[in-house]
């Protein structure tokens, strides 16, 4: 768990070390400034101690090279670490490919994750190594706050949208997580753990768990009991309201005129508040699912839909329980 | 060394009248800077109070101390009464209103009765706040991030709402007292160029007050509507956004961070011309950084949202702009330095702390740098890295600042001397008892440890050791608190009598007796030479009838 020196964190993302790279270099920069200006005001206070209680000294303008060079030569150094923090945090937050999408859902004081495959877990994650996992997180009271430190990312968990964050773990082991946003009463105690698993393990693991619906399949069952298939269509080819086939990831034409991305969060805003994005050509037709669905149904919901676009993922569904003895016990509650 | 020491005069502004009407209705800029001094430092304790509990409870990895919703409640409450009720009022309200009149050879402030307003709206804001904490408290962090303070914490958000909404007032009106009196009021010959750096950067500080303070005053105005008649402007559900909240919050809580240290900024230039008998090197360029930080400091609020689910791009704007706002306070930091180079230093109690204060604002705002990176600030924000960075600013900046210039004039306050060798030593413990508390916790949030945790993993073995180091130096630094707290009060009755000018200062505040008269000068100044001018050359440099002349430079 500790590192060789036990006061650096451990280590173990793909992008770990590029931040640690920036913290040393801020650091150098730090330490030798402070370094610095402590040593010339320790040379200058002994150097031009009062020696005499009626001495007093030539008085001295200023300079405007000095002011110049000063100012300069800081505003570049600051303007280097400003590029190099923001290209690290452009990689940090462009949403990788092919990612493994893992829905999280804070509350007050405990996370529930759900993999794509219906493994559901809480205040523990188990991932693969080497491989990008893409948490999708929101919130059903607070905001929380999903802060991985061996991984040194963190990202806002904000009521009434998704943010995202991902990962590469590097190393297989069992890291620390927190909610780094103060949430209330048990704010200390809402921490868990990510267990990072070779991938053998974690197929392992995974079929071990394997009795649950994945979202999606929970998301079909649900556009059927709440009605949707009366207009979006039975298969989702569409209807009185638009076929939702392909809608993911495309750009929809919006009947006041620009175009958006469609996206978890236009997802999302379109089962609240149907009336606030209106495809061009429907009419303002739908009713507001808000208060309705939790926040796991949503994500059920949109998951479905986001599997009306891609391909099914590979990994195992519904194999029995059988093969191996999971690493770790999985805790299956209800809520 | 003395030729000879003018009596204490018979009347000054503190035996002028008795009675505690003649202080409670008094409009003497310098009795109700008195007033804001015994009232900021009894809020001082208290939140002092909640930080002894804090670092105790942390010794340990679990809650032992207290429950978590107390815990949640102390953090809180040492925040909201520090940075409202000590640290944004200590410096301007206190040193300011004593000598922003004097330095510019004033008879008082402008609006004397705003003055004294100014006063009882702080302490209305100051009761009702110190009455929501004794009802049971605020768990929300000083913060009040929604939608918990609006719609889930059960504690009493909206009267400590009211206390800061009202308090905010004050800080308006003694802005605009400054701005008014330094434009208008400056004696004959006291150009802008010829104010001591002191008045200048109140005169900064005074612009965000006036500018920022109402963005806050609304912004808990609408967390009061939400939370009482849920509008639903931060809820998602009406079509609001939480986040919206924070945006507003940190409009004015970034610049607050430059109300509290930029009058600390214009203690250190005087502390550091003055001590080291030397013009401020490059003036013109410490008196426009103050300026400049006070206009920049109002464009970088979205440096709190960077893992907010702010957007990627605003993100990157924020924090270029937050770089650009460092710029500045380097300036600042090299200056003062410079200013020593081939001066006359002397190592009395005020020196000290100005030359601590140079040391640690140094490191507070290059730890800064971190946190306007963007690819470390996520991983260090809301963690201890961040705790350890403000303090270091709020604490080793302006509180020491604020002790610096205590001292300093004290003298010209009470009338008496506070006893050197105490001094020189509660700054030395105050120095070591500071970093040894906060300079752990830069560990601490590099290695993951989140803010406003009340228990930790116990398998943290280094967290727990770095608390402890914490909680060691916060005890020293306790004590190094305390000595002051002890000899200040001992001086006001047992002290030497303070001369006129004590430090043979040729600053205005110096040219009057020590305790001044009511009206500050016996006659009006008149101001012919630059600040910080030790050795005029053949003039007489000071207006005011008894000045005891300059002993002439020996080389």
């Amino acid at each position: 768990m500790q590192s060789w020196f036990p006061f650096i964190p451990e280590s173990a993302s793909t992008l770990s070390g590029d931040v640690d790279a920036v913290y040393f270099y801020v650091s150098g920069v730090t330490v030798f400034f402070v370094t610095l200006i402590s040593l010339v005001v320790i040379f200058f206070v002994i150097r031009y101690r009062r020696r005499n209680a009626f001495e007093i000294p030539r008085p001295i303008e200023g300079s405007h090279k000095l002011e110049m060079l000063w100012s300069v030569i800081p505003l570049v150094i600051a303007m280097s670490i400003f590029v190099w923090g923001a290209k690290v945090y452009f990689a940090q937050y462009r949403p990788p490919q092919n990612a493994l999408e893992v829905y999280v859902v804070g509350k007050q004081w405990m996370w529930k994750f759900q993999h794509p495959t219906g493994q559901r877990e809480i205040n523990e994650l188990h991932v693969p190594v080497g491989r990008k996992v893409k948490l999708i997180m929101t919130t059903e009271d607070v905001i929380h706050d999903v802060f991985i430190p061996a991984f040194r990312i963190k990202m806002d968990v904000v009521p009434g949208k998704y943010t995202s964050e991902w990962f590469e773990a590097t190393k297989p082991g069992r890291y620390h997580f927190f909610c780094a946003e103060y949430c209330g009463m048990n704010h200390s105690g809402m921490r868990g753990y990510i267990e990072v698993m070779e991938p053998k393990d974690f197929d392992n693991w995974l079929s071990g768990n394997a009795n649950q619906m994945s979202p999606a399949a929970a998301g079909q069952a649900m556009f059927e009991s709440l009605g949707c298939v009366s207009c979006h269509g039975a298969n989702a080819e569409g209807g009185r309201g638009p076929a939702l086939l392909g809608v993911y990831g495309s750009n929809v034409v919006l009947s006041n005129g620009p175009a958006v991305k469609a996206d978890e969060g236009y997802l999302r805003e379109s089962i609240i508040n149907p009336q606030a994005k209106i495809v061009t050509g429907f009419g303002p037709i739908m009713p507001s699912f808000q208060g309705q669905l939790t926040e796991e149904q949503l994500l059920g919901l949109v998951a479905y839909i986001k599997s009306l676009s891609t391909p099914k993922p590979e990994t195992p569904t519904a194999k029995p329980p059988a093969t191996g003895t999971p690493p770790s016990a999985n805790p299956v509650q209800p809520r | 060394m003395e030729e000879f020491t003018i009596p204490p005069p018979r009347t000054n502004y503190l035996n002028a009248e008795y009675g505690i009407k003649s202080w409670l209705l008094t409009k003497d800029h310098k009795r109700i800077a008195l007033l804001y001094l015994g009232s900021v430092s009894f809020f001082f304790l208290i939140g002092s109070l909640y930080a002894m509990a804090i670092r105790l409870e942390l010794l340990t990895p679990q809650g032992d101390l207290t429950q978590s919703s107390t815990y949640n409640k102390i953090f809180t409450q040492h925040g909201i009464i520090m940075v409202f009720f000590f640290l944004i009022p200590a410096i301007p309200a206190t040193l300011g209103n004593f000598l922003v009149p004097m330095m510019i050879g004033a008879k008082d402030l402008a609006f004397p009765r705003i003055n004294l307003l100014s006063w009882y709206i702080y302490m209305a804001g100051g009761i009702i706040t110190i009455y929501a904490l004794l009802a049971g408290g605020v768990d929300t962090g000083w913060t009040f991030y929604t939608p918990y303070s609006t719609t889930f914490s059960n504690s009493y958000v909206l009267t400590t709402g009211v206390g800061i909404f009202i308090t905010g007032f004050s800080s308006i009106l003694t802005g605009l007292n400054f701005i008014v009196t330094i434009h208008t009021m400056r004696a004959p010959g006291m150009t802008w160029y010829r104010l001591p750096l002191f008045i200048w950067a109140h005169y900064a500080t005074s612009l965000i007050m006036i500018l920022g303070t109402p963005v806050i005053a609304i912004t808990v105005l609408l967390l009061a509507f939400e939370r009482l008649a849920h509008i639903g402007i931060f809820d998602p559900a009406a079509g609001g956004d939480p986040v919206l909240f924070q945006h507003l919050f940190w409009f004015y809580s970034h610049p607050a961070v430059y109300i509290m240290v930029l009058p600390a900024m214009g203690v250190v230039s005087e502390l550091i011309a003055n001590f080291s008998r030397k013009n401020v090197f490059g003036y013109k360029f410490v008196a426009f950084s103050s300026l400049a930080i006070a206009v920049f400091g109002f464009l970088v609020w979205g440096h709190h949202l960077f893992v907010a689910s702010q957007s990627v791009y605003a993100g990157m704007i924020f924090s270029f702009l937050s770089f650009a706002v460092a710029i500045p306070s380097a300036i600042k930091v090299f200056n003062w330095t410079a200013t020593l180079y081939k001066g006359s230093i002397s190592y009395d109690t005020p020196m000290l702390y100005g030359l601590g204060f140079i040391g640690l604002f140094t490191i507070g705002g290059m730890t800064g740098m971190f946190l306007a990176a963007l690819a470390t600030d996520v991983h260090l924000s809301d963690t201890y890295f961040i705790v350890a960075h403000f303090h270091y600013i709020m604490v080793g900046g302006t509180l020491l600042a604020y002790l610096g210039g205590l001292h300093y004039w004290w003298p010209k306050i009470s009338g008496r001397m506070y006893p050197e060798g105490w001094g020189r030593f509660s700054a030395l413990v105050v120095f070591v008892g500071f970093n040894l508390t906060f300079s752990p916790q830069f560990v601490l949030g590099y290695m993951g440890m989140p803010r406003r945790y009340h228990t930790y993993p116990a398998d943290m073995v280094s967290w727990q050791v770095l608390h402890v180091l914490s909680t060691a130096g916060a005890s020293i630094l306790g004590v190094g608190l305390l000595i002051p707290l002890i000899y200040l009060a001992w001086s006001l009755r047992y002290g030497r009598i303070a001369e006129s000018n004590p430090w043979h200062l040729p600053g205005l505040e110096w040219q009057t007796p020590s305790p001044p008269p009511t009206e500050n000068f016996l006659e009006t100044p008149i101001v012919t030479s630059e600040p910080y001018d030790f050795a005029p050359e053949g003039t007489e440099r000071t207006v005011v009838g008894k000045f005891e002349k300059q002993a002439p430079a020996q080389t």
